[in-house]
């Protein structure tokens, strides 16, 4: 059976001879037609239509812009990479570049290991789980914006801000939150932490229902407690979907954008102005038009280094995947 | 399954061929020749009361029985920088739409709105118009782009009854700013309240409220027009202007714990009585008793103080109405006639001006706000009469400003880049807001560096 797959036509020729070569039917518009190929074809316009009008049409776009000068109302002028130039000397990219990393470095080392440790305490308890799962996803549905505005009433900077009440109970603060260079990043990604902790909580308590239970019987026979059998059994079976995940953060991190939006606008003093925060402000920012080819410009290369980042994150990370 | 096939292929195909016919029937409409002239226009900001939105019908309803020519469409418009940059690049503005004073030149100069210059200069009351209100929709080259729809001064507003509070007189509130730091500083010491605020957001507020500082100490941003422009952000100035906010926020801790204040939530905090001082439009009572509510007794308003030197002045800025660059000539025609009817009219016609004063008062709207002349002084104070019977304003409280306004030198925003310009200070005014140990000199060097390259650009 294999021989005859994989041979297929040659095969049955050879059993009917030059002849037998001529009477194997020919794909001609007709057969086409008559074998479904229209209907097809009619099916697949639509979505042809739909991602050619809203993905591949604006990043044609994105990338012709970026190679012009233009307000949308008069004639572009091409002006080669001199946007990506202009990008590239404007003070304050490194700041965007800056102030994204240590976003994503933030998130990565307190916002990244939360969901884990969560998952695995939830999976640990034996009653009610539906509930304290129900409880960790619970931000997730709360719409962004209304999270945001919520939390930004908790971190008023006065005595009376919720949060410093709460901490003064203990004789700490008052903080000044998002009125401070320095507290601003960490408080935004805080709020980041809790508000999309949730989902990735339910991935990990999904694919913790994989492990074997014989497993952890059998460490627990060893003597294992409960951060060796963690170390041991539970991290080793679920690395691929730790790899995904790490992946999906680092990119969701790197275009940051609704938090420092609607929390500061950037600020104090560029403290949280991200890349995609930059990027609106060029295109947006001025009410005056705006700069689209510098936002083009600037979308394009954070595209490009985060496929650069990806390649490089598959290949470092691909043996261990695959172990 | 091939008859079920077939179906689904016609139906699909008919789906297509439907999607086909609308899409030629829209794009056969729009272009459908008529004599009837149709624009739409500005009319309230989202959230009106359904009064002002009847209000405004009604004054769309006579304009076309007047003009039966044209027909008006109404869109709800409120001017946002980004939503504006938006509404301009996607081409979905209305074609008469309102723009601050700070963009119009530009937008002019850039191409953006259109040349409705013949047309103006046709109005009977144009030889009327404040010269220097008129220039600020006018561009480098003399064209008229926009017409003034309000013109303001900057202010200082104040709560008299913190005043009190503070043991102040809210008769006489400060005429220095050595008076405004002291006062400021009694008010957060006595009823630990913020005694002075300043708008110190992203969004450009920053920067406004900051030139406004130094423009009443005599420090101007730039000098020269247009992208021949030089910005001088470093002047001495607006050193002495930033470090007396470092002295009030961190010295005296008069300035509360909120450093991020927009246009908007500083209005709000100020009405909800947890502010003793702030800069804002001298008109901008009319947000306050429409979108915040405050209580009357505790409004006061007063000029901004100055500094005794020849450049000293007061900041001005407005609102203008202009017309979207691809009007045709018949829609320019019309279009104009509109801002004639809404706009300019209830300033200077006598009827309109009534009746308009009168349904803002049954509407429970302020009316009698301060204001600065969009034509001459001697119209203005007609017009004035004209509404004095429906005047609503506590105008007692407003009389530091009333009486002080028109002894002041009124000065211009920065004429180019001036967002740009406003952008680039906004990072200074919040790192010495938020940072004690800020190197003030090095950051205005950074910013000026900034607004040079913007102003260079057109940007």
């Amino acid at each position: 059976m294999a021989v005859v797959d994989h041979l297929g036509e040659p095969a049955l020729s050879s059993r009917r001879g030059l002849s037998g070569i001529a009477r194997v039917p020919r794909r001609t518009p007709i057969t086409w037609v008559r074998g479904g190929g229209l209907t097809t074809l009619v099916f697949l316009l639509p979505l042809l239509f739909i991602f050619g009008a809203f993905s591949w049409y604006p990043i044609v776009r994105t990338v012709i812009m970026s190679l012009q000068h233009t307000n949308l109302v008069q004639p572009a002028t091409w002006v080669g990479f001199q946007n990506f130039e202009r990008v590239w000397h404007d003070p304050l990219f490194p700041i965007a570049v800056k102030n994204t990393a240590y976003f994503a470095a933030l998130a990565l080392v307190f916002g990244y290991p939360i969901p884990l440790i969560a998952a695995v305490l939830m999976s640990e308890v034996r009653k009610r789980r539906g509930i304290y799962s129900a409880l960790a996803y619970l931000p997730v549905v709360i719409p962004p914006v209304v999270a945001v505005l919520l939390w930004k009433t908790f971190y008023d900077a006065s005595s009376t801000g919720a949060f410093n009440t709460i901490l003064s109970w203990v004789h700490l603060g008052p903080y000044p939150w998002l009125q401070s260079q320095q507290w601003a990043m960490p408080s935004l990604v805080l709020e980041s932490t809790w508000a999309n902790a949730g989902g990735t909580v339910i991935i990990y308590l999904a694919a913790l229902t994989g492990v074997q239970t014989e497993l952890y019987e059998a460490a627990s026979v060893d003597g294992a407690g409960l951060l060796r059998k963690v170390w041991h059994i539970t991290l080793p079976q679920l690395r691929g979907i730790l790899l995904v995940t790490m992946i999906l953060q680092i990119i969701g991190t790197a275009q940051v954008f609704l938090e420092p939006y609607l929390f500061t606008s950037g600020g104090p003093a560029n403290a949280t102005l991200t890349v995609l925060l930059l990027i609106y402000n060029y295109a947006f920012g001025n009410s005056l038009g705006g700069d689209y080819g510098n936002a083009t410009a600037l979308s394009l290369m954070l595209a490009g280094f985060l496929t650069l980042f990806c390649l490089f994150y598959l290949r470092a990370t691909r043996s261990w995947s695959t172990r | 399954m091939k008859s079920t096939r077939v179906a689904m292929t016609v139906a699909v195909a008919g789906l297509l061929a439907v999607l086909a016919g609308w899409v030629s029937s829209t794009a056969a409409g729009s272009t459908h020749a008529n004599k009837t002239i149709t624009i739409s226009v500005a009319s309230l900001i989202p959230g009106s009361t359904d009064a002002a939105v009847q209000e405004f019908n009604a004054q769309v309803a006579q304009f076309e029985k007047t003009n039966p020519s044209i027909k008006v469409n109404s869109v709800e418009y409120k001017w946002t920088a980004p939503t504006f940059a938006a509404k301009l690049a996607a081409g979905t503005l209305p074609t008469v739409f309102e723009v601050p004073f700070t963009d119009a030149r530009s937008l002019g100069d850039n191409g953006q709105l259109a040349d409705i210059t013949s047309y103006v200069k046709a109005l009977p009351y144009y030889s009327k118009y404040n010269p220097a209100v008129l220039a600020e929709g006018t561009t480098a080259k003399g064209k008229i782009v926009a017409l003034p729809k309000g013109a303001y001064a900057q202010a200082l507003h104040y709560n008299r009854s913190l005043f009190k509070e503070a043991g102040l007189d809210p008769n006489k509130p400060p005429t220095t700013w050595a008076q405004v730091r002291a006062d400021a500083k009694a008010i957060a010491q006595k009823t630990g309240k913020a005694g002075y605020v300043q708008m110190a957001k992203d969004d450009n507020t920053a920067g406004w409220i900051l030139t406004t500082l130094v423009y009443s100490l005599g420090g101007r941003m730039e000098t020269g027009i247009g992208t021949k422009a030089h910005a001088t952000l470093d002047n001495p100035k607006t050193i002495q202007a930033l470090n007396l906010l470092k002295a009030m926020r961190w010295t005296d801790n008069s300035m509360g714990s909120t450093f991020d204040y927009g246009w908007s939530d500083i209005n709000q905090a100020f009405a909800a009585g947890t502010v003793g001082m702030y800069i804002s439009g001298s008109d901008v009572y009319s947000n306050l008793v429409s979108a915040s509510n405050i209580n009357p007794s505790i409004y006061g308003l007063a000029a901004i103080p100055l500094a005794n030197s020849k450049t000293a002045g007061v900041l001005g800025g407005g609102t203008l109405a202009g017309v979207r660059p691809d009007a045709n000539a018949a829609q320019k025609a019309a279009a104009v006639k509109w801002l004639d009817f809404f706009y300019e009219r209830p300033l200077i016609d006598k009827q309109r001006a009534i009746a308009n004063a009168k349904t803002l008062a049954e509407s429970k709207q302020p009316v009698g706000v301060p204001a600065l002349p969009i034509f001459n002084k001697a119209q203005y104070d007609l017009a004035n009469t004209w509404i004095k019977p429906y005047v609503n304003v506590p105008l007692n409280q407003m009389k530091p400003f009333n009486t002080g306004i028109f002894k002041q030198q009124l000065i211009p925003e920065p004429e180019a880049s001036t967002q740009s310009v406003y952008h680039a200070l906004d990072a200074v005014v919040e790192a010495v807001l938020t940072d004690k140990n800020t190197n003030v000199v090095q950051m205005l060097q950074q910013a000026n560096s900034t607004a040079q390259t913007a102003i260079q650009q057109g940007s």
